[in-house]
């Protein structure tokens, strides 16, 4: 398991974006999510958060996501990147998971 | 029970209508109606020194109905001003029966829920008004209909407005009405004009009191009956907003190009066709892309309807086009235009567009551009729905124009996240039956039943895909999206332009 060491976020609240937040907590992780086409991609959107985290083997954390109409490829290099952040390693990328 | 565009209609709504059958709306026989009329005889004044006079005078009561217009668009004045002093008044249970609803008359959520309002039918729904309704704000369900089928509903009847309150840019104190002289122009009263020969009582506020008589007459004093002078009307400025920026949006610009070739390549592009346009970046642009081919190829419309944009009364003034019929002006350059040009002639919304009278304007039209919010693999339109369910749109004359000659849609493949190429459409506006070609920034697809056209195209080399390409092209971006979930709560009915059921719109859910 990977831990998570600082509240970390990457990504902006343009359109066609995802700002993620990443915090550390106790228990199981928890996904909120408030997108913009949460009506028709609100799962499809998780579930590329959850399968992003699962490749770090990151848990216990909050995800804070706001969603503006991001497609997969998006939400998952923010998602890559806040995990980075949060690991505090933006300087050594796990070319493994990528 | 299902009807030809496979939408169920709730049992509940068979007996007051007949669902929707087909496009072609053949010869019935129909009875137009007329207004009682409170005679004025000489002597008598029609000029009160207040609105609130004015409605007393005029005898609303509770359960009335009364209409308004909408070519002030974002900028009108008039219904919030009027509505005010009607639920000062106490009086209830009141029919609203706009020309159509901009974001700016979100006001009425409070009058619908003080009761005040009961019942509403226009062509547009937006903002805050659209969203409270939705998420099912009244009892009654809204009725939609496009300026055509509005004008042909107070023509027969269906529609009996008792009040009608009419903003007008002049008039003189007899009731001789036009948009286009004064502080605050609108251009053609189209739409007005209708509501001014049906209703029983006709009330004109105007910002711009002049002497009598006051001409070109467009509404005539044989059927006003008070005449209010009011401080403002409207913002002209309003009219436009969002409507008439150039794009520069490349997107945009790749399919704007690509339906002025769509549109050249065509058996109709020769001297003496016409066209009509919609709003928004691409339909602005393709107006200029159509202009390089006027004057390349020496061919002259005969004439433009619409909807008019100042790059429309540009055409005009440069000889490309000889005639512009105008129901409506979408910005302030083409209400001046009115003003301006004898050949930019007024017409009222039945003689637009209307089903039901001896032949519109529509009938004779070649080529038509209009925009979408979804299209399904149909070729159905939805210009009424967002991607959340929720009212947020205006069918305006979608249905109308659709049966030109040549009906085109404009509209990307995906906007943000949102897919616009759909296998279904959420709410069908204009049947796929009137529509002939889809463009979008990667191609185009032909309606089959244009056999044609798809013959015509290829053989110029455009970039044809069928429908369901498109709508695949679009899913591999976007992903597949779940379906909105709505309630069994219908809180809008759309009517097809000839009356018959096209759809309902159901409440959405949390």
């Amino acid at each position: 398991m990977m831990e998570i060491k600082q509240t970390a976020m990457a990504g902006t609240l343009e359109s066609s974006d995802i700002q993620i937040t990443l915090t550390p907590i106790a228990g199981a992780t928890e996904i909120h999510l408030d997108s913009s086409v949460g009506k028709q991609f609100g799962e499809q959107i998780k579930q590329v958060i959850t399968e992003t985290l699962a490749s770090y083997k990151v848990e216990h954390v909050r995800v804070d996501a706001v969603d503006r109409g991001a497609l997969d490829c998006t939400i998952q290099a923010r998602t890559q990147t806040v995990i980075q952040r949060g690991l505090d390693q933006v300087d050594q990328v796990n070319w493994e998971v990528l | 029970m299902q009807n030809k565009v496979g939408r169920e209609i709730p049992d509940a709504y068979l007996n007051d209508y007949a669902l929707y059958e087909s496009t072609k709306i053949g010869n019935p026989t129909i009875q137009k109606v007329a207004p009682k009329i409170s005679v004025v005889k000489p002597g008598d004044e029609k000029l009160v020194a207040s609105i609130e006079e004015a409605i007393d005078l005029a005898g609303l009561k509770d359960g009335m109905t009364i209409s308004f217009h909408h070519h002030f668009r974002e900028g009108d004045y008039v219904l919030n001003m009027v509505m005010d002093v009607i639920a000062k008044k106490g009086i209830k249970n009141l029919s609203i029966a706009p020309s159509s609803l901009a974001d700016v008359h979100s006001e009425i959520v409070k009058h619908i829920e003080s009761g005040v309002v009961t019942k509403v039918t226009t062509s547009g729904l937006r903002g805050k008004l659209g969203e409270a309704i939705s998420n099912g704000l009244m009892d009654e369900p809204v009725i939609l209909r496009s300026h055509g089928g509005r004008a042909r509903a107070v023509e027969t009847g269906e529609i009996q407005i008792d009040v009608a309150f009419l903003g007008v840019p002049s008039s003189d104190a007899y009731g001789n009405a036009n948009g286009y002289k004064g502080e605050s122009v609108c251009g053609s009263l189209g739409y007005a004009k209708i509501d001014a020969k049906h209703a029983d009582k006709v009330i004109l506020l105007t910002d711009n009191l002049v002497g009598y008589p006051n001409t070109p007459i467009s509404i005539s004093q044989t059927d006003v009956d008070y005449v209010v002078e009011v401080e403002a009307i409207g913002n002209p400025e309003g009219i436009g907003k969002g409507a008439t920026r150039f794009t520069t949006n490349p997107k945009e610009l790749r399919i704007a190009e690509t339906v002025n070739q769509v549109i050249t390549a065509s058996p109709y592009f020769k001297d003496g066709f016409s066209f009509q346009t919609g709003t928004g970046g691409a339909a602005l642009a393709v107006t200029r892309f159509l202009r390089e081919e006027m004057l390349a190829k020496e061919i002259k419309a005969s004439f433009a309807l619409g909807g008019i944009t100042k790059p429309m009364v540009d055409l005009l003034e440069e000889g490309l086009v000889e005639k512009i019929l105008d129901v409506q002006d979408f910005d302030k350059g083409a209400a001046l235009g009115m003003a301006k040009y004898e050949q930019q002639v007024e017409i009222d919304a039945s003689c637009y567009a209307s089903p039901y009278n001896k032949g519109a304007v529509v009938n004779q039209l070649d080529v038509v551009i209009l925009s979408a919010l979804e299209v399904d693999t149909k070729f159905n339109v939805n210009v009424m729905t967002g991607s959340d369910g929720v009212l947020r749109g205006a069918i305006g004359g979608h249905q109308d124009a659709s049966n030109a000659k040549l009906t085109i849609i404009s509209a990307p493949l995906v906007r943000g996240r949102i897919p616009t190429i759909v296998q279904d459409v959420t709410t069908v506006i204009t049947p796929g039956d009137s529509i002939d070609v889809v463009v979008t920034e990667i191609g185009i697809a032909i309606n089959p039943q244009r056999q044609d056209l798809i013959d015509c195209f290829t053989q110029a080399g455009l970039p044809v895909y069928t429908i369901e390409a498109l709508q695949k092209e679009a899913e591999k971006i976007v992903g597949k999206a779940s379906p909105i979930q709505f309630t069994d709560r219908v809180v809008a009915l759309v009517e097809y332009r000839d009356g018959t059921l096209l759809d309902t719109i159901c409440q959405v859910k949390d």
